[in-house]
């Protein structure tokens, strides 16, 4: 079997990562809803600026990001090594460690557990793995209900809807919305209840708290894992995660395994990096860390589920696994511009955003995602923000490429292309084509502009008028003036 | 003191074919700064378009070529951020990942010696007041590629607060991407055009007669929208502000 960094590859990942859709017509509903564009662009705008003030007070960020990216970039070195160390030392504690090679097998091995304690309703911290792999769903079918705990994860999946953002799954929702779904779906929410974030807030504490008391199992992600001690943390803001944490008999935490730290002075970066770029906060309210069993206190059972689904598959691309060095903090949907218009449903995939444009393409394979790589400027903002320093534009151009290489038979766009090379690559057709550009002239002349164009290029006179051609290009002019010496 | 440094311009195919006098201006400006400007005829296009829509295996003759044209010279000035940053950030790592050392070290050769003209200006002819003339209310929107792919900082705006006569304003948000992304202002165009319709908002505010920018790609975008909602706002490139004299 060939292996990568060490990892043998497992087969590609399935789950919520692609939409039915291609990005453009998924985009299109968001874009034509004036409510929604004003929610995201408040939400993302208030939290760039937080971001931007926390970020600011800390001299030596620059210094921090590089740390991160290092720690990253040498964790993946060796990360066979570092998640056999995390297995022994999570086992040696009283922990068990279950080994998923996709979706399926781990709501399998949750679902088979969760089964084995009698139990036929779980509580959950907000986990975008069990998000990955849809144990919401797969636990519904065995007959088990799953309780989601975080405030923005429970209007969701009140509202029947699916996440929208990473860190704010409901970002696409306002106070009013929230009051409506809350009204109509919780059952115990107080009849005169109003749309005060605090007032809902209330309501969602005192319909959780009695979940909370009465569960028996409770299911988590893991922001971070602890090589040498074999120890997981979850950081949160609403203490929903440290009741899961701590008040049932058995919890399961299903992680990707690419969120493995080796050592605890590494995590002490990724505790700096990751709250101020998440929350825009310098220290997220609540860190909860648990190693193994401890008798008599909290959990008596504990299960590790690692995660492949996909992404050992990444790490066999050698420019597109930096997607993996990601810490799941949503800087990078804050600040692109693509994300604020479309949304985050428009990705189809739980990961949305620019890392979920290079992450879901390759945790599935480009083909399943194929128009995900194109959903970005190229504008750069997210590189800019991220806090391990992933370079997502060259990541994307990275999977253009490979959407474009795997792509078996001819299109249009890739026939245009290969002519286009053809012509721009000697000056003499390149000279000639621009010159016959100036037939267009007859188009557009009288009135200095073109108003429309055949497609493809109708998609840019839908909007945007398009420029006349002059009557002499530029190497004309040099030729005829001598570089405008004889004018 | 820079003594007189020949400069091969790196013109750019959009502006060699839609926007010559962009071309000229930047010929004039450093002409008139006392510098030999020379325009090597064989200069057709780097290949951005290609790289950055995936089809890179069509870009390799593109890099090749433009890496022959222009590597005689020691300065290759563009008037774009978006093409002087694909020569310099792209060019040798498509060669590399085509597997063509040879032509990765010769495009990255060429790649340090290209500066897009606000870098060339204030970099290596030390100057950000070159005597120009421009008596307009204008405003400057920071290309995403000369912002943060080539990092020329407050450059532009250093040589726009020297221009005498202008009537410099602000542009709210101006970091934000105006939309264009080359092909994604076509296989995207309706959150394009969102992007856009924000952009043209914060320029229209501004009451600005002109909205400047040191790219003419982005400038064609944003002049495309402006023109269509018959705003009367209109573009002009960097080099066009700065070659202008009473």
């Amino acid at each position: 079997m060939k292996t990568y960094l060490g990892m043998p590859t497992a087969p590609a990942g399935v789950g919520a990562l692609s939409g039915s859709l291609p990005f453009p017509d998924a985009a299109r509903p968001a874009l034509a809803d004036a409510q929604l564009r004003r929610n995201l662009g408040h939400a993302t705008r208030t939290i760039r600026a937080k971001r931007a003030a926390v970020v600011g007070e800390v001299s030596d960020w620059e210094e921090l990001r590089l740390a991160g990216q290092a720690i990253k970039k040498a964790t993946m070195a060796r990360l066979d090594e570092h998640l056999e160390r995390l297995e022994r030392e999570v086992t040696a504690r009283g922990g068990r460690v279950h080994w998923a090679t996709d979706a399926v097998a781990a709501n399998r091995i949750v679902t088979e557990i969760v089964q084995a304690t009698g139990a036929t309703e779980v509580v959950k911290v907000k986990s975008m793995a069990t998000q990955e792999i849809g144990l919401n769903e797969a636990l519904e079918s065995a007959g088990i209900t799953a309780v989601e705990t975080d405030l923005a994860e429970l209007i969701v999946q009140l509202g029947h809807d699916r996440p929208s953002h990473i860190l704010v799954p409901a970002i696409h929702r306002n106070r009013s919305e929230i009051l409506e779904i809350f009204q109509r779906e919780m059952g115990d929410a107080p009849a005169d209840l109003t749309d005060e974030p605090r007032r809902l807030a209330m309501a969602a504490r005192s319909h959780l708290r009695r979940r909370f008391l009465a569960a028996r199992v409770a299911v988590s992600g893991a922001n971070f894992a602890v090589a040498e001690t074999g120890t997981l943390a979850v950081v949160e803001s609403e203490g929903n995660g440290r009741m899961c944490l701590t008040l049932p008999q058995t919890l399961i935490s299903v992680m990707g395994l690419e969120k493995i730290v080796p050592t605890w002075e590494d995590l002490g970066v990724f505790l700096q990096l990751l709250p101020r770029s998440s929350t825009g906060e310098r220290m997220n309210p609540y860190t909860s860390m648990w190693t193994g069993v401890t008798p008599g206190d909290g959990p008596q059972e504990f299960h590790l589920v690692l995660l492949d689904n996909g992404r050992t598959a990444a790490l066999a691309d050698e420019v597109g696994r930096e997607a993996l060095h990601c810490i799941r903090c949503s800087a990078c949907l804050n600040v692109c511009p693509v994300y604020e218009r479309a949304g985050g449903h428009a990705y189809g995939s739980v990961y949305p955003g620019p890392i979920g444009a290079v992450i879901s393409p390759q945790l599935t394979g480009v083909a399943a995602n194929a128009s995900l790589p194109y959903a970005s400027t190229l504008c750069g903002a997210c590189f800019d923000a991220c806090p391990v320093r992933i370079d997502i534009p060259a990541l994307l151009v990275h999977l253009r490429a490979r959407v474009v290489e795997e792509r078996r038979l001819p299109t249009p766009e890739s026939i245009a292309m290969a002519a286009a090379s053809w012509l721009m690559s000697s000056p003499k057709r390149f000279g000639g084509a621009i010159r016959a550009a100036r037939g267009v002239r007859l188009v557009g002349r009288r009135r200095g502009r073109i108003s429309a164009l055949p497609p493809p290029l109708s998609g840019w006179t839908a909007s945007r008028d398009a420029p006349v051609p002059p009557p002499e290009t530029f190497r004309e002019w040099w030729r005829r003036t001598g570089g405008g010496r004889d004018e | 003191m820079v003594t007189t440094v020949r400069v091969a311009l790196f013109v750019t195919c959009l502006v060699d074919a839609l926007y010559p006098d962009v071309g000229k201006a930047t010929t004039r400006l450093l002409r008139r700064l006392g510098h030999e400007v020379v325009f090597p005829a064989a200069q057709t296009c780097c290949g951005q378009m290609h790289v950055n829509t995936g089809y890179q295996r069509d870009a390799l003759p593109l890099i090749r070529h433009h890496a022959e044209v222009f590597d005689p010279y020691d300065a290759i000035v563009a008037p774009s951020g978006s093409c002087a940053g694909s020569v310099r950030h792209q060019h040798s790592d498509v060669a590399a990942r085509a597997g063509r050392p040879g032509l990765a070290s010769r495009a990255g050769s060429v790649a340090s010696r290209t500066y897009e003209l606000s870098e060339f200006l204030v970099d290596v002819l030390g100057v950000d007041d070159v005597g120009a003339y421009y008596p307009h209310r204008v405003t400057y929107h920071p290309t995403c590629h000369s912002l943060r792919v080539l990092r020329v900082g407050d450059r532009p705006l250093r040589l726009l607060r020297n221009v005498g006569g202008i009537d410099l304003v602000e542009l709210p948000d101006a970091d934000q991407c105006c939309g264009f992304g080359g092909t994604f202002a076509v296989k995207n165009a309706d959150t394009s055009t969102a992007m856009l319709a924000d952009k043209m908002r914060n320029v229209l505010s501004t009451r600005a007669e002109a909205v400047c920018a040191g790219d003419s790609s982005c400038l064609m975008h944003i002049g495309g929208g402006l023109s269509r909602l018959r705003t009367g706002t209109r573009t002009v490139h960097l080099a066009e502000i700065l070659a202008s004299v009473q």
